[in-house]
């Protein structure tokens, strides 16, 4: 049963949905464009008993949050792109102890320190790997804050289950927007026991140890394998995507996440006001991506190319490629260094694309 | 109403992203779709604010305002940024009592009124942008005055509904401007 919408900012209803879905250890460390989310926490933890620490880095709250995942407790840190690099190394670390963490991008613009305006330039981090070794982290991109909630709360069973780092990514613009949220009288919370936790031996005969440090390389190469045996279930039934306007044989696809699919929808009806047959393949799981869907796309008779829209100089077209295989040529809109794209842009785009003005690659 | 886009500017402290908010809650309340999205970053009080509001009865694509339906301004800067983007024909409404020219372009409506001079004698400069919303809500249908009124029942704690009535005289203290 859903309750009154109330109008929220994405930020605080990330901290709201992360306190519905259990969680009760929150370490971070403030920056702009996510502050919000240990406002809200730093307010609220309190009321429900549980913890917040404002950390004295990035890197010691994400270690404070390894700590908190080896022990059992469902736990979260949140920070915006540069404090995500800092972080990199214990994302690392969780997912070579197989620990269950959520971790929270709002991006802003890089490189470096950038700027504070919304971005989508870490989607090569977020889904490549970001810190070293091989091992992946469920990477999630929601589009309303009805969805951050839906997807945070998601986002802790998700990491429960398979015991990997489940990131959430947004931008400036989806943190620091209201929209109105329907919270549930009911979180689906999927309890599930944790026998690894190191919480103490409570009269086991063995010691609970969590660690990523196998020095024999035998045995580092069978972890190894058993974490990719994961990520393959993962990729077989945790893919997720929305596809608007794609049932009327679209003449032109866009992909776009997040933000840029907000911005994107209202082109798909002003194209097709000009005759413009326009469809989106909106993927909410940036890993696992939806390859399937865009080869799916890439066959369909009617579609004559995709038109990639991202925030960045175009990293999730590589995906797209991978998925379209050549069969159909994919064509990139962009904005750098905080900007976002007009609908016109876009729009100016498609009808070029529809009239063979222009040529598949990189432009801007 | 599909998309109806509103965008606030003026100075930092003024209450522009409070008014923003509080045109919001007024949609949402009669059920339609919202979006607030603030300009946002090392701002202060004295440097200049802005917010997008988008009310919609469809689920609302992009929160991000490019060519808006009404500009709200409560300064000089503002209006010289935000007449750049209006839709043809849209509205601006300015605070006459502050800007002293007037928007370059001829293709759009425009109404000046002394919101600033309003919330003076009203007794708190903070009124200024709730009158300019009673004449945004006048002139456009944008939502009801009575959805205003009981959206702020719903969103101020019980003691401080004493202060809705002198709002509710500041909304129509600017109504009267859009007839």
């Amino acid at each position: 049963m859903a309750q009154k919408r109330v109008l929220m900012k994405g930020n605080e209803v990330i901290a709201e949905a992360a306190i519905r879905a259990g969680c009760r250890n929150y370490f971070g460390y403030p920056i702009t464009p996510q502050t919000e989310v240990m406002h809200y926490m730093a307010k609220k933890m309190v009321q429900v008993g549980g913890n917040f620490v404002q950390a004295e880095s990035e890197v010691a709250a994400i270690n404070m949050v390894y700590g908190a995942a080896a022990a059992g407790f469902r736990v979260m840190t949140s920070s915006s792109s540069p404090g995500i690099s800092l972080k990199q190394e214990g994302i690392s670390y969780i997912a070579g102890a197989e620990l269950p963490a959520v971790v929270v991008n709002i991006v802003r613009a890089g490189p470096g320190l950038g700027g504070i305006q919304p971005a989508q330039g870490d989607y090569f981090q977020a889904t490549k790997g970001g810190g070293h070794g091989d091992y992946r982290n469920i990477v999630i991109a929601p589009a309303s804050v009805q969805e951050l909630y839906e997807l945070v709360v998601e986002a802790f069973n998700l990491a429960d289950k398979y015991r990997m780092t489940c990131m959430i990514i947004g931008d400036g613009t989806l943190g620091q927007m209201m929209e109105p949220v329907a919270f549930r009288d009911e979180e689906p919370v999927e309890t599930i026991e944790k026998p690894w936790a190191a919480c103490g031996r409570k009269g086991d005969s063995f010691h609970h140890t969590v660690t990523s440090i196998y020095i024999d390389p035998d045995v580092l190469e069978k972890k190894n394998l058993e974490l990719q045996e994961k990520y393959k279930i993962v990729e077989a039934n945790e893919v997720r995507y929305e596809s608007i306007c794609m049932d009327d044989d679209p003449e032109i696809v866009i992909t776009a996440f997040s933000t840029c699919s907000r911005i994107s929808r209202n082109v798909i009806r002003q194209a097709r006001e000009l005759g413009i047959k326009v469809g989106m393949i909106r993927p909410i799981t940036l890993w696992p991506f939806p390859y399937k869907a865009i080869a799916e796309a890439a066959d369909m008779p009617s579609v004559k190319a995709f038109l990639d829209v991202e925030l960045n100089a175009g990293q999730m077209i590589e995906d797209v490629r991978l998925g379209a295989n050549g069969k159909k040529p994919v064509y990139f809109h962009g904005r750098l260094g905080g900007n976002l794209p007009m609908q016109k842009e876009i729009l100016d785009k498609i009808v070029a694309i529809h009239e063979g003005k222009i040529t598949e690659g990189g432009n801007f | 109403m599909i998309d109806f886009s509103v965008i606030f500017a003026g100075f930092g402290g003024q209450g522009i992203l409070s008014a923003g908010k509080m045109a919001a809650e007024a949609a949402l309340y009669e059920g339609k779709e919202v979006s607030w999205f603030p300009s946002y970053g090392p701002e202060m009080r004295g440097g200049t604010a802005n917010c997008s509001v988008v009310f919609s009865d469809e689920p609302i694509g992009s929160p991000v305002v490019n060519d808006a339906d009404v500009v709200i301004c409560l300064n000089q800067p503002s209006m010289e940024k935000f007449e750049k983007q209006l839709k043809p024909g849209a509205l601006m409404i300015l605070d006459s009592s502050l800007i002293k020219t007037r928007p370059t372009r001829t293709d759009i409506k425009v109404i000046a009124m002394e919101a600033s001079d309003i919330a003076s004698e009203l007794g708190k400069m903070m009124f200024a942008p709730i009158t300019m919303l009673g004449c945004m809500a006048t002139a456009t249908g944008c939502f009801t005055r009575d959805s205003f009124e009981k959206s702020l029942y719903e969103i101020l704690p019980e003691r401080k509904h004493n202060l809705i009535p002198i709002n509710m005289e500041a909304f129509d203290r600017g109504a009267a401007f859009a007839k």
